[in-house]
């Protein structure tokens, strides 16, 4: 605990730091080295946590009578150590990142505050330090994504971002509120304690989903994460949808595994429905993007709906007192956690470094980048195979694991669960296809073929310590996936309490094999898939190159064998999607094409157009939207009345509130 | 003695209301002036007669002030600002005198309908007392509305925190420091309303709020 609140204060200190430094070259050392250094402070005390007893710190500030009250136990650990992980990630890549940035002084003030806001939120033990904590992390990142505040759509996006935060703020504040009760335990332990009505229990969980859900990036309240995360700097989307995000899902499970007690199954069919569509919604909308970060933040969408799925699962299972099955599907959401963190994280940083080389983040302006760029095009591998969920890597481990507990398929008693399982079955089936449809796209488009820009083809390598951030966490992307039974028996403290058991230890297995049940029902060994794929890769690799160069023969080049050197006329990003978007597009988004070709005889170019309506922002927010700006325009009128109106006005409530009072005696 | 004491802290509250009531339908500024001089007067009388009968010597400290300030100095200050605005002779349309007496009316029997029942365990003379100052504030308040003077709604502001003082004073064991400090802030609103009325003269020629909303309104 000295620990975490000495990183704590250190995060502040640098925070405040970050004004004055700002002009300075060696404000990005200090401010971006310090961050790391707290960071990993962070990770090491929530490593520690993990199988230690809870410590408790209760400081004399905050609401009176209360204070502010902290406590370290296994949950905190696990979401400490993501914080600790994402951070100290983005904090060495914005060592060498941070000297592109334009305005220095909006970013370094408020990047060791975010991070200071969010592990606060995870130690937080009441109410009123958790909401703070909570505003500080939402504010900070309001900031963070303000940094660069020039184009329109940022401004845009903060608004978004902003009215989005409020509302998941009041979500919150109103769900503590309903959990203190009447005597006002604001203090997770009196919470605990409680034992709320069950209607009160139940709008609890509702306001609880809906305050962590939209932070999360949760269908529907998922329409600020698109346009917020990508318009930070890069280092800082790293961390708002690797480490915001999951700080979002550590502050449902405190509330709904914690606080509330037992989950109920009903509950747990509401959380498979939304996560099931959220993670579909997301992949779909990522496919179709044509700016790198925006695929990255819609892909953010369909890891949360991933995770959700297997926190629904553990809801179901913990509902009907199947400890084996709570235990897996827990462990899966945590692990599925830790895994976006890491290859979301380096994503983003690949998507920094190919903005700084490029200048650009539209797909279709860039290309050809492995030559020009091959340490980073080895990270973005890396990290697109594993988000992909391809094995060796982390991605296939945790959503085996997740699959696994669907798969699992005991005699769950309530229709709707036995509904629901087969189907959010199928949708993670789509979701996880249509992800690795998504990334060969974004990794072909990105890194193979020609160059489709100018700025593309110029491209150069970033510096040294950037490349090292990408190749850590690719490595630690590599290392999950291989060694997974580690991470399955590092959760286990944390999964125990709140699932009522643990999956079987992974420690004593022969070869490091990954059983979630039991050796029976089936199991995985990462590292021999791992050893396998890569010697069979080698070999036929080896087998192509001998008998495939033995066979080149050089010929003069004739145009048939050769393409039409413009680059326009690759595969590009749009037509790769074009199928999909036919497929799944026009019935999900409307999506819609117009082709606009040329009389005969007409020179000039044959255009198509397509367009696409997001369904939840057409259904729910523009009414909503519409509401309030007729609302604000009818009240405009009070803006503008005589003073005698107004004194008018007060006096009329007051005559009308003493009626009233006379008529209810 | 306790009927005595009872009926004249009654009678001088009474009276408190009827000044009120004196002050709706004042079209002339001087006269309106010297309405409200009278009822700091009444204030005054009645806050000793409750400091004689709770026994309460600060109470004396308070109707002094009253007394001093409310019944000498501000209504003095208020004349020489409207002698040297030039505005004593002029008339004020007040309109529908007898429309402005009857709400006043209903008024005060709506505070004596909300007060009454809500305290009917307190000691009889402080439940009159608070009545009749809720009337007094709601009348105060319905000056503010009718009049277009600038100074007028000064005086109904006056008047309606004269009933704040009433219900203060009325309570038992209420203490110096609020009513001090209630009273210092009355003289600082009177100020800074005063240095107000002389920047509206100066800006618009006239201390008639309509002119405030017309040059507001022509930005709207």
């Amino acid at each position: 605990m000295t620990l975490v609140w000495t990183a704590l204060a250190a995060l502040g200190v640098l925070a405040v730091l970050g004004v004055p430094l700002a002009r300075r070259a060696t404000g990005r050392w200090v401010v971006y080295g310090g961050s790391l250094l707290a960071c990993l402070v962070l990770l090491w005390a929530g490593l520690a946590a993990l199988d230690a007893p809870p410590e408790t710190l209760v400081l004399p500030v905050g609401l009176p009578w209360t204070g502010a009250h902290l406590r370290l136990d296994a949950l905190s650990g696990a979401f400490l150590v993501l914080i600790g992980v994402g951070g100290a990630g983005a904090s060495l890549f914005a060592i060498g990142y941070g000297r592109h940035e334009h305005a220095p002084a909006r970013v370094l003030p408020f990047y060791p505050a975010f991070l200071a806001g969010m592990a606060l939120v995870v130690l937080a033990d009441d109410a009123f330090t958790f909401l703070f904590a909570w505003e500080l992390m939402s504010l900070a990142s309001w900031a963070l994504v303000m940094a660069d505040h020039a184009p329109d759509a940022t401004a845009r996006a903060g608004f978004v971002y902003l009215v989005m935060a409020t509302f998941s703020g009041l979500a919150l504040l109103l769900a503590f509120g309903l959990l203190a009760g009447a005597q006002g335990g604001y203090v997770f332990a009196q919470m605990r304690a409680a034992h709320p009505a069950p209607w009160i229990a139940g709008l609890a969980f509702a306001l609880a989903l809906v305050g962590t859900g939209a932070k999360a990036g949760l269908v529907p309240l998922q329409v600020w994460l698109p346009l917020a995360h990508p318009a930070a700097p890069s280092h800082v989307s790293a961390l708002m949808s690797g480490v915001m995000t999951k700080v979002a899902v550590y502050g449902f499970l405190r509330i709904v595994f914690d606080l509330l007690g037992a989950p109920l199954w009903w509950q747990a069919v509401l959380v498979l429905l939304l996560g099931g569509i959220t993670a579909v919604y997301g992949v779909l909308q990522a496919v179709m993007q044509r700016d790198l970060k925006r695929l990255l933040a819609c892909s953010t969408i369909e890891n949360i709906g991933i995770v959700f799925v297997a926190i629904g699962l553990a809801m179901a299972f913990r509902a009907n007192g199947i400890a084996a099955g709570a235990a897996l599907a827990l462990t899966a959401a945590l692990f599925h956690c830790l895994n976006h963190t890491l290859f979301k994280s380096l994503l983003f940083q690949v998507s920094g470094a190919v903005l700084v080389a490029t200048g650009t983040r539209d797909l279709e302006r860039l290309g050809g980048l492995i030559h020009r760029l091959p340490v980073t095009a080895v990270a973005a591998l890396v990290g697109c195979a594993a988000i992909a969920a391809l094995p060796p890597l982390n991605g296939f481990a945790s959503e085996w694991l997740i699959f696994q507990a669907v798969l699992l398929r005991p005699d769950l008693p309530q229709w709707g669960l036995k509904l629901m399982l087969p189907v959010d079955g199928a949708l993670l089936a789509l979701a996880a296809a249509l992800a690795a449809a998504c990334f060969v796209r974004a990794y072909g488009i990105v890194f193979l073929g020609r160059p489709r820009s100018e700025a593309a083809a110029a491209a150069h390598e970033v510096d040294r310590i950037s490349r090292a951030a990408m190749l850590v966490f690719a490595a630690l992307c590599a290392l999950a996936g291989l060694f997974p039974g580690l991470v399955v028996d590092a959760l286990a403290p944390v999964v125990q309490p709140f699932a009522g058991g643990r999956m079987p230890v992974q420690g004593g297995e022969d070869w490091l094999t990954l059983v979630p049940v039991d050796a029976a029902r089936g199991t995985y060994n990462g590292l021999l898939v791992g050893v396998f794929i890569l010697a069979s890769a080698a070999l036929t690799a080896a087998v192509v190159h001998r008998l495939g160069s033995r066979a080149l023969r050089r010929a003069p080049a004739w145009d048939c064998g050769f393409p039409d050197p413009r680059p326009d006329t690759q595969y590009s990003g749009d037509s790769f999607a074009q199928p999909l978007r036919r497929v799944f597009g026009t019935l999900a988004f409307h999506a819609q094409e117009r082709v606009d070709m040329p009389r005969p005889g007409d020179m000039r170019a044959a255009v198509i157009e397509k367009s696409a309506r997001d369904p939840v922002w057409d259904l729910l927010y523009a009414p909503v939207g519409t509401l309030v700006a007729r609302v604000s325009d009818a009240m405009n009128v009070l803006q503008f009345l005589t003073i005698r109106r107004y004194l008018g006005f007060v006096f009329a409530m007051l005559i009308v509130l003493l009626l009233a009072l006379t008529v209810m005696q | 003695m306790h009927g005595l004491s009872f009926d004249i802290a009654h009678m001088l509250a009474g009276s408190l209301v009827l000044v009120s009531f004196l002050m709706l339908y004042q079209v002339r500024l001087t006269a309106l002036l010297h309405a409200l001089a009278l009822h700091a007067l009444v204030l005054a009388a009645s806050v000793a007669w409750q400091a004689h009968i709770q026994d309460a010597p600060h109470l004396y400290v308070t109707a002094a002030l009253a007394l001093g300030f409310k019944a000498a100095l501000i209504p003095w200050a208020l004349r020489r600002i409207v002698f040297r605005l030039g505005i004593h002779r002029e008339i004020e349309t007040v309109g529908g005198i007898g429309l402005t007496m009857l709400a006043g009316m209903a008024l005060v029997a709506l505070s004596l309908q909300v007060m009454l029942p809500v305290t009917a365990m307190e000691d009889p003379v402080a439940r009159e007392d608070v009545a009749l100052a809720l009337s007094v504030v709601l009348i105060g308040l319905l000056m503010m509305v009718t009049r277009r003077n600038a100074v007028s709604q000064v005086v109904g502001f006056l008047s309606l925190e004269n009933g704040i003082i009433l219900a203060a004073t009325g309570a038992r064991g209420m203490p110096l420091v609020v009513e001090i400090s209630v009273a210092f802030s009355v003289l600082i609103a009177f100020i800074v309303v005063g240095i107000f009325l002389f920047r509206i003269r100066e800006r618009f020629d006239t201390v008639d709020v309509g002119a405030l909303d017309a040059f507001r309104g022509g930005r709207a």
